[in-house]
């Protein structure tokens, strides 16, 4: 069973001033919540920031009951949280089919090949290439080994870092069908996107955030139909 | 052909083993804990040491005595690494760079401290070599340490590709952060990394006092040819590290072979400036080694 993700009064940083301040928002079990803002506004930030990869100065994470802010990185993955960098998310050197079973290696799921059987059935691009090392992919090949590591964990909530970035339109597009695909299976996604109007398209909630504070909030549908999020946010057009 | 196997093949291919096996820990260690470990031949040294005060209580093949060496190692490696090391791990690599280097001084003190700084031997006396097909004739040492080093390549190998711990390193040695993000036990893959790292220290230092003899310097005076090997196989590459000890090996021994003339083509003399050559070759036209290891 999911759980629902709670952020209140998050402020956070690396050290120096904080880069988020007093976030909250909340994510409810099974949907896709997106993240959007400008850049500097503290997107990826708050999501390194769940990932314990801040230094939490104020307010509380929690999973359930859970409290996360309390947990180092490497203990989130068996309490049912995954992640998927933006930058350097595969082990290059390490073949497909090992990037894979690293993800089981903290949290062994049940049936491990039941498990590498259903993340191969959402990736069916990965079958062919299990023994290529990979660090030889193309970059929308690499996400989607990224995901299906975070995957085979069999995660509650799963944290993506801006999970289209350099792809094609093409492998945008896949990647977006993917995300729904996932939700199908229970799983709840928390993700930072640039491309904003496809992300709300498939988004339950949004949640716009500017110089690291909490903005706008909403149904990706209301932020979609929002015309100063259209204005500001979304390129001005009409969706 | 049968002096060149005999007199130049063989000992290069064991000097390689050597090399090879003292050059997987310090590849190991710079690929997962990210810095030069200068206190490696050292460590090796102790290796030597600790088989050594096995043997006067024991009067066996040294070779069986090895896993006593072993122990030694991997309880200095471990306890140097939690006591020294690891305190420094948050400050900049050359903190413990300058630090390995003085447990290098610590080590070789109290090797010279306990057993004294004379050259001492693992085995008195001269054995006679193995007569192959009636032409080739090959030290039983040399046998013994081209075989266990290609035994030990293969369990490594098999280590690394096949277990949980071996992968986990290896994705330590690729991405440390993301390791953490996947929820590895970095500590555990740190742990790991210095008992096979000193383990095999200790195997090439008993095969480097057998084919010369102990002193407290044996190791110190390995560990550049080691390190070339390392760079050579590429940062963070253990098999490359095997396969670079093997090359700045028979680089070094197949140098002084007379290839023109009936003159040797390098002095031996100057046979460790060969290891020295590849080193500073490699750094400035292929830092990455030969087998696309870290950038250094």
């Amino acid at each position: 069973m999911t759980e629902q993700l709670s952020v209140t009064g998050l402020t956070a940083g690396y050290g120096g001033p904080p880069i988020i301040e007093d976030i909250s928002l909340s994510v409810e079990p099974g949907e896709i919540a997106v993240v959007l803002g400008p850049n500097g506004a503290g997107k990826s930030t708050l999501l390194k920031t769940i990932f314990a990869l801040t230094s939490v100065s104020a307010g509380s994470i929690r999973l359930g009951e859970r409290e996360l802010t309390e947990c180092r990185t490497s203990a989130l993955v068996p309490l049912g949280v995954s992640a998927v960098p933006q930058n350097r998310n595969v082990f290059p050197s390490m073949t497909v089919d090992e990037n894979l079973d690293v993800g089981t290696y903290a949290a062994p799921p049940a049936d491990q090949k039941a498990t590498r059987e259903r993340v191969l059935s959402l990736f069916p691009d990965l079958k062919g290439k299990l023994r290529q090392p990979a660090g030889e992919l193309s970059g929308g090949q690499r996400q989607m080994v990224a995901m299906g590591r975070a995957l085979m964990s069999e995660p509650k909530l799963v944290l993506l870092d801006e999970p289209t970035a350099g792809l094609s339109p093409a492998y945008l597009e896949r990647i977006f069908d993917l995300l729904l695909d996932i939700r199908k299976t229970g799983i709840t996604i928390l993700m930072v996107e640039q491309n904003a109007r496809q992300a709300l398209q498939i988004a339950d909630h949004g949640h716009i955030l500017v110089n690291g504070r909490n903005h706008v909030s909403g149904t990706g549908e209301e932020l979609l139909g929002d015309k100063d999020v259209r204005r500001l946010f979304l390129g001005g057009a009409a969706g | 052909m049968s002096e060149f196997i005999n007199f130049y093949l063989f000992p290069a291919l064991t000097i390689g083993s050597i090399y090879a096996l003292g050059a997987v820990g310090i590849s190991m260690i710079f690929g997962i804990l990210r810095f030069a470990h200068f206190a490696h031949g050292d460590l090796m040294t102790l290796g030597t040491y600790g088989i050594l005060a096995a043997a006067a209580l024991m009067p066996v093949n040294p070779l069986l005595l090895v896993p006593f060496g072993m122990a030694l190692t991997v309880f200095a490696a471990l306890f140097v690494d939690r006591y020294f090391y690891r305190p420094l791990r948050d400050l900049p690599t050359i903190y413990t760079v300058i630090s390995s280097f003085g447990i290098a001084l610590v080590f070789r003190s109290l090797i010279q401290l306990v057993w004294g700084s004379e050259n001492q031997v693992l085995v008195a006396g001269v054995r006679p070599p193995l007569i192959l097909f009636d032409t080739f004739r090959v030290s039983v040492l040399h046998l013994q340490a081209i075989v266990t080093t290609a035994v030990i390549a293969v369990l490594l190998h098999f280590f690394l590709t096949a277990t949980r711990t071996g992968r986990s390193m290896r994705a330590v040695a690729d991405d440390p952060e993301l390791a953490e993000v996947s929820g590895l036990d970095t500590a555990k893959v740190v742990r790991w990394t210095w008992i096979i790292g000193a383990a095999l220290a200790a195997v090439a230092g008993a095969f480097a006092a057998l084919n010369t003899s102990a002193h407290p310097n044996l190791g110190w005076n390995l560990l550049l040819p080691m390190f070339a090997a390392a760079i050579l196989g590429g940062i963070g590459k253990p098999m490359g590290a095997m396969a670079g000890g093997f090359i700045i090996g028979m680089a070094e021994e197949l140098s002084s072979y007379h290839w023109i003339g009936d003159e040797a083509l390098i002095s031996p003399s100057y046979k460790t400036a060969v290891a020295f050559v590849i080193m500073i070759s490699l750094l400035i036209f292929r830092p990455q080694g030969l087998f696309k290891g870290r950038l250094l």
